[in-house]
């Protein structure tokens, strides 16, 4: 990562339109070996040294893709699969935050509940699915919102712990012996010096709660692009399975792209962001 | 701090304690469907997991696992060599990488059932296919992350080929390696576990979804605390790994991304 960031202010010294032409040119000239992978497969396909059963010419995933998304069948599922995504981050957020808070703040909290939250943070979430069948009214996107919610917690949980762990006590001492209000100190050390920590729990976060939505989808059959990808899949519709796939790496791209872009916004002043090495 | 530290290591080992028997207690109190006492779940625990069911059903998960995942390891890293090496290739590769590794890999699932069947072969493809791209891109970050000073005293003194990979860049990109082999393994547990949901025969996932159907509840969640405890034992493993062969290495814990 530093590297990228680094590689893009490099350009400085050029106008901003330049700049922008150029990083244009660098995006599409780039999209070169795409283009190649998705020809040999086009071919291989259109020959059949591909089973069409399986692996159809990317050309038909891409009409049957296009279909779904004018028809507006696609956009419903994708709706509900931000929804499950949204609500299970947004619970992590809230459970996580102030409960790692606490953990990193009282040593005392820290080293108590340490052995519960190192045996319970590697609990694979999807051990959880048949439980979550059990309590869960099927067809609903509770049980996907609880899978994404509990795998979503422990990332946050730990980056948010070590977050507040990492901030240096001489910074705390300085803000006591100036009689900086204690709440104020707490807003102006310890927030923006776990912010870094707390953006990387996010970003983790963020994907572990689209992965854990779309499974939930896929197994407990709760409705969303999952849901529809084993529906097209056991319907025999292979190009429309592809296209809900692809459907789902692009919602997963798009949030990834989503949550970097906001990193570097509001860490602009943070040493990961400048490009220098730590 | 001194005087506080015998009472950190009571808090440190009563606590846990005392949450077990407060589940103990608080199943036995209310009885609840799914959450069966939970005296029940270690006997079922005893039962299945010591040792009756382990070549049935771990050995086969694990089996699995181990396969599909070294596979990604070899391609992971090998791939990201060539692409660390190339900028060029590195360039129009990215795209490619960076959308398969975005897709939610269960999502795959339907596709390797319609291509590969449920054999164990379709699944090792799967756990291997979804675990290749962190350790991909951070191997591609470890590389090209290298000091230039040692790339070009490389260049410099000649170093051939095969002791320019294994005594330059491998060791030089290892901690960011690491990164990408921890990143990966929650994924093949994740796909290890999935996998058996779906189209399967054996395996823990297998197990658990069978306990639930068959409505044996406290079965249900020994199956669950095994994958607990597997998940943990993996990444004591891998940690454990990776702080013997980074031990001369400074700052251990390289990030993944």
């Amino acid at each position: 990562m530093p590297q990228r960031t680094l590689a893009l202010a490099g350009g400085g010294t050029h106008s901003p339109a330049r700049r922008a032409l150029q990083s244009t040119w660098h995006g599409i000239s780039s999209l070169g070996g795409t283009v190649a992978v998705l020809l040999v497969f086009e071919i291989l396909g259109r020959t059949g040294v591909l089973p069409a059963r399986f692996l159809p010419p990317p050309s038909e995933v891409i009409v049957t893709l296009v279909q779904l998304l004018a028809g507006g069948e696609a956009w419903a599922a994708i709706g509900l699969t931000l929804l499950g995504w949204a609500l299970g981050l947004g619970i992590a957020i809230v459970i996580a935050v102030p409960v790692g808070t606490l953990l990193g703040t009282s040593e005392f909290a820290f080293r108590a509940t340490r052995a519960i939250v190192e045996f319970l943070r590697p609990v694979p979430s999807v051990a959880l699915i048949p439980l979550a069948y059990l309590i869960f009214k099927p067809g609903t996107i509770d049980g996907k919102v609880f899978l994404a919610a509990f795998a979503a917690i422990w990332p946050l949980l730990v980056q948010t712990i070590y977050g507040v762990r990492s901030i240096n006590p001489l910074q705390l001492d300085t803000a006591r012996s100036f009689q900086i209000p204690r709440w104020s100190a707490f807003a102006r050390v310890v927030v923006p010096g776990s912010v870094p920590y707390l953006a990387t729990g996010v970003r983790i976060s963020s994907s572990v709660a689209l992965i854990l939505a779309v499974t939930g989808e896929i197994i407990m059959g709760a409705p969303g692009v999952g849901m529809q990808i084993n529906l097209a899949s056991q319907g025999g519709a292979v190009p429309e399975m592809y296209a809900y796939v692809v459907i789902s790496g692009a919602l997963g791209l798009g949030l990834n792209l989503m949550f970097a872009a906001l990193e570097r916004r509001v860490l602009h002043w943070h040493a990961s962001q400048r490009g220098v090495r730590p | 701090m001194r005087r506080h530290r015998g009472l950190y290591l009571s808090a440190e080992i009563l606590t846990p304690v005392l949450v077990v028997v407060v589940i103990l207690l608080a199943t036995n109190a209310g009885k609840t469907f799914f959450l069966p006492p939970l005296q029940n779940v270690f006997v079922a625990f005893g039962e299945n997991w010591l040792f009756a069911r382990i070549p049935v059903d771990v050995l086969p998960s694990l089996a699995r696992l181990a396969v599909g995942y070294l596979i990604a390891v070899v391609l992971g890293i090998g791939f990201g060599v060539l692409l660390g090496r190339s900028r060029g290739a590195r360039r129009q590769a990215t795209p490619i990488v960076e959308f398969l590794r975005a897709v939610p890999p269960p999502a795959l699932l339907p596709f390797t059932l319609v291509a590969l069947g449920i054999g164990d072969g379709a699944k090792i493809f799967l756990i291997a296919l979804v675990c290749i791209w962190p350790i991909l891109l951070n191997t591609i970050d470890g590389i090209t992350g290298i000091e230039p000073t040692l790339r070009e005293t490389g260049a410099s003194y000649r170093i051939p080929g095969a002791a320019r990979l294994f005594r330059i860049e491998l060791p030089a990109a290892s901690p960011q390696i690491f990164a990408g082999l921890r990143a990966s393994m929650p994924l093949a547990i994740i796909i290890m576990v999935v996998s058996e949901m779906m189209g399967a025969t054996n395996g823990i996932g297998f197990f658990i979804v069978q306990s639930q159907r068959s409505f044996a509840i406290a079965d249900m969640w020994s199956g669950i605390i095994l994958l607990g405890i597997l998940g943990y034992l993996l990444n004591l493993l891998l940690t454990l790994l990776e702080r013997w062969v980074l031990a001369w290495h400074r700052r251990s814990h390289a990030i993944a991304r």
